[in-house]
């Protein structure tokens, strides 16, 4: 049980319920689908950027709570931020949700809920999707990503 | 003629299934049951293991083990080319388990029994060489909003090629067939409707008899996908009179890798061979080369030896352990995790067509299939959450995903009390 709470932090099942920025984002200038194949679920990324910097992100989508609140909570953490810390941001909490050693550089705030992600192989991809989504965006990609 | 793969298999079995047929058809007992399949003794996370995903894939008995290390220990030989001792006890054991398939299926003929890898194999080989070679611009084929993705992407594989169409047939809120429909789509362009015995993913019994009257009255063939029903019921080939019945060992209590596909023997005259190789030629040379006769002009290459020695046993233990009272249990545990399912607010069936195989798909409201499946496994109950292969059916539903428990006639009704007590701490965390 103490593993699952660690999973199911309130921090995550509060953004799985109430997720922020969830919608579509009209004037986006970057846009990205993201796609599990393993579960079907899929994700759109809206972006904009001022030069270097995300000015606006939101996200679209049916995911599970891990997807769902990863996302929401990456949208949170990202405004503000330029592509050089986005990217430095992405491999930190890539670090922590495959129980990598923590890197140093980015400060993940909030984004440390997700710890719990670690003792459960099978759900880092669904940490993760919206992080490989927003690259996609970022990088101009139209396609469709996928976690596979 | 008896063989030393059957004659060891028939002589050192212990468990439920003889007790069974000692005791001259005593009430099926799940729990004698479990004591044959080793692995459902360990524990998961510190829980007992309640494995309910048997859809997926069945667990092995004992018997289905310990035929495939006795092939491994005493008969290991490559089939129909020795000479020598081992190679002969090797052929006439493959043989001797395709004659088991054979009576399972009530098929008339062993030249009707090819082996193949699984399902997919088998529904990829009527695809390629049934259908493509007859299949016109504008021909059709048939097939169902229940079917697996290994029932769909074959028929698109060969549309694609040939300029055929996929016509599919529509199903009801319940999941069942839409029939009126169904005789509908059927019309001069049809060469061939296939279609699942049993849906893996809601668990809903086709009405095949119908289905393929329905066809034969306009001299249509059927394929039948029975990757799920040969565990569950009696299949007889030769009374539902199908063209094609495919299934998957795995799913029956046998190895993986092994399959079968039935086909009338009149069709697999008639087909070219699937893949060359070994195995499947009469003679070659460089300037010709001719096929050898049935079945094995379908078998290219060595086949899985001991896979199809071990679907045997699971079929023979399926076999002594009788039909009526593993289905009967198999129908309680249906009724009472559908009932206690459906006491749980929020929780919703999808999936409630009047004949139904021991399968159970379900949907929380507000809580995503694979976060239950989690929750569940850390309490040692194994169920799938995901779409199935089944992706169309799931946009039939508006679901992404569905959360799916499926039983087998080891399972129990304390395993399905565990299920219904997870599936409401589920909503408790999420609360
Ligand atoms: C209804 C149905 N058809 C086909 C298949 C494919 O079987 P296999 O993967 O053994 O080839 C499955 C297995 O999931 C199934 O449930």
């Amino acid at each position: 049980m103490s593993e699952l709470g660690d999973l199911y932090q309130e921090v995550i099942l509060d953004h799985n319920k109430r997720p922020r920025n969830f919608r579509a984002l009209p004037g986006a200038d970057h846009r990205a689908v993201g796609h599990n194949p393993l579960c079907g679920d899929r994700m759109t990324i809206y972006l904009k950027l001022d030069g270097d910097v995300v000015t606006e992100v939101t996200f679209e989508g049916s995911g599970c709570a891990i997807s769902k609140a990863s996302a929401s909570m990456m949208t949170e953490s990202i405004k503000g931020k330029t592509r050089a810390q986005v990217e430095a941001l992405f491999k930190k909490f890539h670090g922590l949700v495959t129980g990598e050693p923590p890197a140093s550089g980015a400060d993940l705030g909030k984004l440390v809920v997700f710890s719990g992600v670690s003792e459960f192989p099978v759900r880092v991809k669904c940490a993760t999707l919206a992080w490989h989504t927003l690259r996609a965006a970022l990088e101009e990609r139209t396609e469709a990503v996928s976690t596979e | 003629m008896r063989t030393a793969g059957e004659r060891s298999a028939g002589g050192q079995i212990a468990g439920a299934a003889t007790r069974a047929s000692a005791s001259g058809g005593r009430a099926f007992d799940p729990l004698a049951v479990r004591e044959d399949f080793p692995i459902l003794r360990q524990k998961v996370y510190g829980k007992p293991l309640v494995y309910l995903d048997n859809a997926a894939t069945t667990h092995k008995p004992r018997v289905v083990i310990e035929a495939i290390e006795r092939f491994y220990e005493n008969d290991n030989s490559n089939i129909h080319r020795g000479l020598h001792a081992l190679s002969e006890r090797a052929t006439a054991a493959f043989e001797a388990a395709r004659d088991t398939v054979r009576r399972t299926l009530n098929a008339a003929d062993l030249r009707e029994i090819v082996f193949t890898r699984g399902t997919t194999e088998a529904i990829n080989l009527v695809a390629q060489s049934f259908a493509r070679p007859r299949l016109r611009p504008g021909d059709e084929i048939v097939i169902s909003t229940l079917e697996h993705h290994s029932n769909i992407v074959p028929w698109q594989m060969v549309c694609e090629a040939t300029g055929a169409r996929l016509r599919v047939i529509p199903i009801g809120e319940a999941g069942e067939l839409d029939m009126k429909a169904y005789e509908a789509l059927l019309g001069p362009r049809t060469r061939l409707v296939a279609i699942v015995h049993v849906s893996n993913a809601l668990g809903t019994i086709n009405p095949v008899e119908r289905v393929i009257e329905a066809a034969h009255a306009r001299g249509i063939p059927v394929l039948l996908d029975g990757a799920q029903a040969v565990a569950h019921m009696k299949v007889d080939v030769r009374a539902l009179d199908c063209d094609f019945y495919a299934f998957s060992g795995h799913k029956v209590y046998g190895p993986t890798g092994i399959g079968v596909l039935y086909g009338k023997v009149e069709h697999l005259e008639a087909m070219p061979p699937y893949q060359g190789g070994g195995d499947m030629i009469a003679s070659v040379t460089f300037e010709k080369t001719t096929w050898n006769r049935l079945p094995y002009k379908f078998e290219a290459g060595t086949p899985h030896i001991a896979g199809g020695i071990g679907l045997a046993a699971a079929l023979d233990y399926l076999d002594r352990l009788g039909l009526e009272g593993r289905a009967a249990h198999e129908q309680d545990l249906l009724v009472r995790a559908t009932a206690a399912l459906r006491a749980i607010p929020r929780v919703r069936i999808i999936g409630t067509a009047p004949a139904k195989a021991s399968v159970l798909s379900f949907v929380i409201d507000g809580i995503h299939p694979h976060d239950i499946g989690t929750i569940l496994d850390r309490d040692g109950i194994a169920i799938r959450a995901g779409h199935h292969c089944t992706q169309p059916l799931m946009d039939r539903f508006g679901v992404p995903a569905t959360a799916r428990a499926s039983f087998a006639l080891y399972n129990t009704r304390d395993e399905v009390d565990a299920l219904a007590k997870g599936v409401a701490r589920v909503i408790e965390v999420f609360s």
